[in-house]
């Protein structure tokens, strides 16, 4: 028998049982601020936070509300809990500002290889 | 020696002048919440050291700051000033500013084009400390309602009686939002309570806030389909000296009004102005029939007419007016005094502020014979509050 690389967390035998590993109970994932946010947080450019389950935008953003209370309502809004217009998601090299806000980050974000970038739009005023 | 401290918002940020009773000399703050607009800042008449300012930007959305030092430091209310953050669940929700839906007259208001729309809490305009409690604050917002903190602004709800009582589907917004930009609290009598709306009009609460009436009789508006409608208005300010709760004066998009009956009925008092566009309108502190306004020459063209930067006043509570020029540009000045970026003092001789479009804060310490300009190269001003300390 040998093993064919499969994605994280899984891996087949030749006789065709998947098996899963078991789950991090935690991720530490990294996270890049707007300025005008870390001011706010008291925090550095970049910030470490724990993460427990899936790693998604929602469980990310959940734990820096934890984290750092006073931005609740800064990148989501409090009521909708949508993401502020102004702002948008980037990991990889890719926007994920219009993906669901329950799917998978992906996989450097979670290893903590790259950050989830928080970034407000470069607009006038 | 008493002292004067000027609580200046500006589209980037916040500033704080302060000077001892002289007003000769004025010092001038590094900004405060650098980059952000600061729509208001106003102190508590019971606890001058306590000061609410309402930050908000586009991107970043609203939060409420307090000062428990006149203005030295900062904390969003039930965090400490310049503290890490614990983590954990937030201890307040301090920038949430839920709107009430439990009624049909509370889900949608008119939009531009007559359709409904739904309301939507995009910023607090205005805030307004009680005159009884340091700890309780009123805020005014846009989509146009009243809130209202008892604990210091950690949390805030609707007195949704305001949007309920009937006339809120009709509210429609003006160029720049349907905001709810003034609040009076009576001194007199603790349950009353004025406010106005662009451009919905003056509304009044005689029993703290839970029924509401509007009092635009009187008002005339020829931009509106019915130009004495019950509601409709585009009221710019409102000012009331606090010796004479019943008569208010209020500067509307055109017309300089005034009514001696809590609002109920109002009547022209732009007499000789030389336009009676603008924004702003306040009223000297020892002296209630004294009044002040800045002329701007149209809806369209928000600067002095000809170029001169004026402050007119009124002594005999308005239709005679005078210009007040010396000190002020008298050519090539085109700025623009927002309606919340007048302010006075309480000292015996009544100093007059003011704040532009063009960063200039102007002050009188003669109640508008003279003036200078205290700070010259700020941010564009969007508010400017006057605390006297005795």
């Amino acid at each position: 028998m040998h093993e064919i690389r499969a994605p994280r967390g899984i891996t087949f035998s030749t006789a065709g049982v998947a098996a899963r590993e078991k789950p991090r109970l935690q991720d530490m994932i990294r996270v890049v601020l707007p300025q005008h946010l870390r001011t706010l947080a008291h925090a550095g450019a970049e910030v470490t936070i724990e993460v427990e389950g899936s790693v998604t935008l929602r469980s990310v953003l959940d734990a820096i509300e934890a984290r750092y209370p006073m931005l609740r309502g800064t990148i989501r809004d409090q009521a909708t809990m949508q993401r502020r217009p102004f702002l948008r998601f980037f990991a990889c090299e890719e926007d994920l500002s219009h993906q669901s806000p329950d799917a998978l980050l992906p996989e450097a974000v979670v290893s903590g290889k790259e950050p989830l970038l928080v970034i407000g739009a470069i607009a006038g005023g | 020696m008493s002292k004067v401290r000027v609580l200046v918002g500006t589209h980037k940020g916040a500033f704080i002048l302060t000077s001892d009773g002289k007003r000769e000399e004025w010092e001038v703050s590094e900004p405060h919440f650098a980059g952000w607009e600061i729509y208001h800042m106003k102190g508590s008449p019971v606890n001058p050291n306590r000061i609410y300012a309402s930050q908000t930007s586009g991107w970043f959305g609203q939060l409420i700051q307090c000062s428990d030092d006149g203005g030295k430091t900062w904390h969003q209310p039930g965090a400490s000033a310049g503290q890490a953050a614990e983590p954990g669940p937030p201890k307040s929700e301090s920038n949430k500013f839920a709107y009430d839906t439990s009624g049909a007259q509370l889900t949608t208001h008119q939009w531009y084009d007559g359709t409904q729309h739904p309301w939507e809490f995009k910023r607090v305009w205005h805030l307004e400390p009680s005159l009884t409690d340091s700890e309780t604050v009123y805020a005014g917002a846009e989509d146009a309602a009243l809130f209202r903190s008892n604990d210091g602004g950690k949390n805030w709800h609707e007195l949704s009686g305001l949007r309920g009582h009937g006339t809120g589907p009709k509210w429609q917004p003006g160029a720049g939002g349907m905001c709810l930009h003034t609040i009076i609290l009576d001194p007199s009598d603790p349950k009353r309570i004025y406010i106005a709306i662009s451009a919905a009009g003056a509304f009044r609460t005689d029993d703290g806030g839970t029924t509401w009436k509007p009092i635009n009789r009187g008002l005339r508006s020829s931009y509106i389909p019915d130009p004495t409608a019950e509601i409709g208005h585009c009221v710019h300010h409102v000012a009331m000296h606090p010796k004479r709760p019943d008569t208010l004066f209020m500067q509307k998009h055109w017309d300089v009004m005034r009514s001696d009956d809590g609002g109920d009925n109002w009547k022209e008092i732009s007499g000789n102005l030389p336009t009676d566009f603008g924004f702003v309108i306040d009223v000297h502190a020892h002296e209630p029939e004294t009044i002040y306004v800045v002329p701007i020459k149209s809806d369209s063209e928000h600067f002095p007419i000809d170029g001169k930067l004026r402050v007119f006043r009124s002594r005999a509570g308005g239709n005679e007016w005078e210009p007040l020029t010396e000190g002020l540009p008298q050519s090539d000045c085109y700025v623009n005094v927002l309606r919340d970026a007048m302010a006075v003092d309480s000292l015996d001789e009544c100093g007059i502020y003011f704040g532009t479009t063009g960063g200039q804060v102007y002050a009188s310490a003669d109640a508008g014979d003279s003036w200078k300009a205290i700070a010259r190269d700020l941010p564009a001003v969007l508010s400017v509050e006057v605390q006297t300390i005795q």
